[in-house]
């Protein structure tokens, strides 16, 4: 600006040490508010995809009196309407696991004369435990919180995932998973 | 007669109406040919003058143009299609069926959209093949491949979208596979590498943002087609105008450099 006005004039040019111009802080608020006012609503927009209510089956359901299941069984009550097999170790321990092959997602079958899980689509075999031991099955199948209610009632949360990782004794991964009666 | 004919003609091409839309004649100058393109709505559309070799099908395939035409297609028959289709759980199966089985034309324009719809992705993939084998990603047109390589990706994703909108047990499953894959994404996958150190879970992850929950529900039906009908094809419009563009101010439809 002091170059257009004159020869002689010499109108406070910004000093080298002075922080910004005008222009610049003008400038760079304007910039600075859009860029707010784009990340503000980005995050809000991520958090919109996110609704606080689904309308979905409950991930959670009674699984009965701890009574009912004799220990050293696998139970298949649940397999039909939740994909989930009860089981109860002799020792009267339960665990909760999801009935899905961890290859490619079929669901397996308690053969209770081998004392096996057998996955009809490529015969990954599982101990009762869930270990893997045959077929492709990369790794253990994976179990679910099993708690006892207040009510003395067995209480199923698929929403609670012990994911297992290969080549480890399920129950020593999560002894969490396990449920002491 | 003819003289009253010619003087009707006369009256409309001088007549305001006339020459504020069309304000060049026809004569065939190189005058005229520009004009026609740079007075044109379509102007950047097609070029004012196409080089011989530019519509050598041998070399072109015109797999980039038959791919335009088809997103055309599928445009206007994706919006006929819309005036019966409703989103919704209770009535995307039924509507579908309806189209096919009752709405005059209905089998028609459900098939054309669903043919035009496969013979895109084949047309893409074939015109990248073309690109690729003639060297037209080289500098520089190297920035024209990338969006090319985006629009791929957009394409595949329409295909995708589309496919779980007739509401059946094909579409929900084939969606249902295609979506677990997202649990597998680095960082934002539930069962993804660093899911731990994220925090991410099955309720807020990925897969999550694409379902609108935690299986394929009637969320998931609207969300494709909210992306379906909207989002993507708008971002792939936009990408194809740079696309078109980037051919033009790069030397042309398979010009030498």
């Amino acid at each position: 600006m002091a170059r257009l006005t004159g020869v002689e004039v010499q109108i406070e040019e910004p000093g080298e040490a002075t922080t910004w111009s005008r222009r610049d802080f003008l400038s760079l608020t304007a910039w600075g508010g859009v860029l707010a006012f784009l990340s503000t609503i980005s995050v809000a927009f991520l958090r919109f995809m996110f609704p606080r209510v689904l309308f979905e089956p409950s991930p959670r359901f009674n699984a009965g009196s701890p009574e009912t299941y004799q220990p050293g069984t696998v139970d298949t009550r649940f397999k039909q309407s939740q994909r989930v097999w009860i089981v109860r170790y002799e020792e009267g321990s339960f665990f909760a696991m999801l009935a899905i092959c961890t290859h490619l997602g079929c669901t397996p079958n308690w053969i209770p004369a081998d004392r096996k899980y057998k996955c009809p689509c490529h015969g990954s075999g599982y101990y009762m435990s869930g270990f893997n031991y045959e077929g492709p099955a990369p790794r253990p199948m994976d179990r679910v919180q099993i708690a006892l209610g207040p009510d003395g009632n067995l209480l199923v949360d698929k929403s609670i995932l012990y994911s297992m990782r290969p080549g480890v004794d399920p129950d020593e991964q999560y002894p969490d998973s396990l449920l002491k009666v | 007669m003819f003289e009253r004919l010619k003087n009707i003609k006369k009256t409309i091409l001088e007549s305001q109406v006339w020459r504020s839309m069309f304000r060049h004649d026809y004569a065939d100058t190189p005058r005229n040919r520009t004009l026609q393109i740079m007075s044109n709505v379509w102007m950047h559309l097609h070029p004012p003058k196409i080089r011989r070799h530019a519509i050598r099908v041998r070399f072109t395939w015109c797999m980039g143009g038959i791919t335009f035409l088809l997103f055309l297609v599928l445009t206007v028959t994706g919006v006929v299609l819309m005036f019966y289709y409703r989103p919704v759980a209770e009535y995307a199966y039924a509507d579908m069926k309806y189209l096919q089985f009752d709405v005059p034309f209905g089998m028609l324009v459900r098939n054309m959209h669903r043919w035009a719809a496969h013979g895109m992705v084949i047309t893409v993939w074939l015109h990248m093949f073309r690109v690729f084998m003639t060297g037209s990603y080289k500098s520089p047109r190297e920035f024209n491949w990338i969006v090319g390589v985006i629009l791929l990706t957009l394409t595949l994703l329409l295909s995708f979208t589309g496919y779980l909108l007739p509401w059946d047990q094909l579409s929900i499953w084939a969606v249902t596979v295609g979506t677990n894959m997202a649990r597998a994404t680095p960082l934002l996958g539930h069962e993804g590498p660093f899911a731990q150190v994220v925090g991410v879970t099955p309720r807020y992850d990925a897969r999550a943002f694409l379902l609108g929950g935690t299986i394929v529900g009637p969320p998931t039906l609207l969300r494709f087609y909210v992306l379906h009908c909207i989002f993507l094809p708008i971002l792939a419009s936009v990408l194809m105008i740079v696309h078109f563009w980037r051919i033009r101010k790069d030397g042309g439809i398979s010009g030498p450099l």
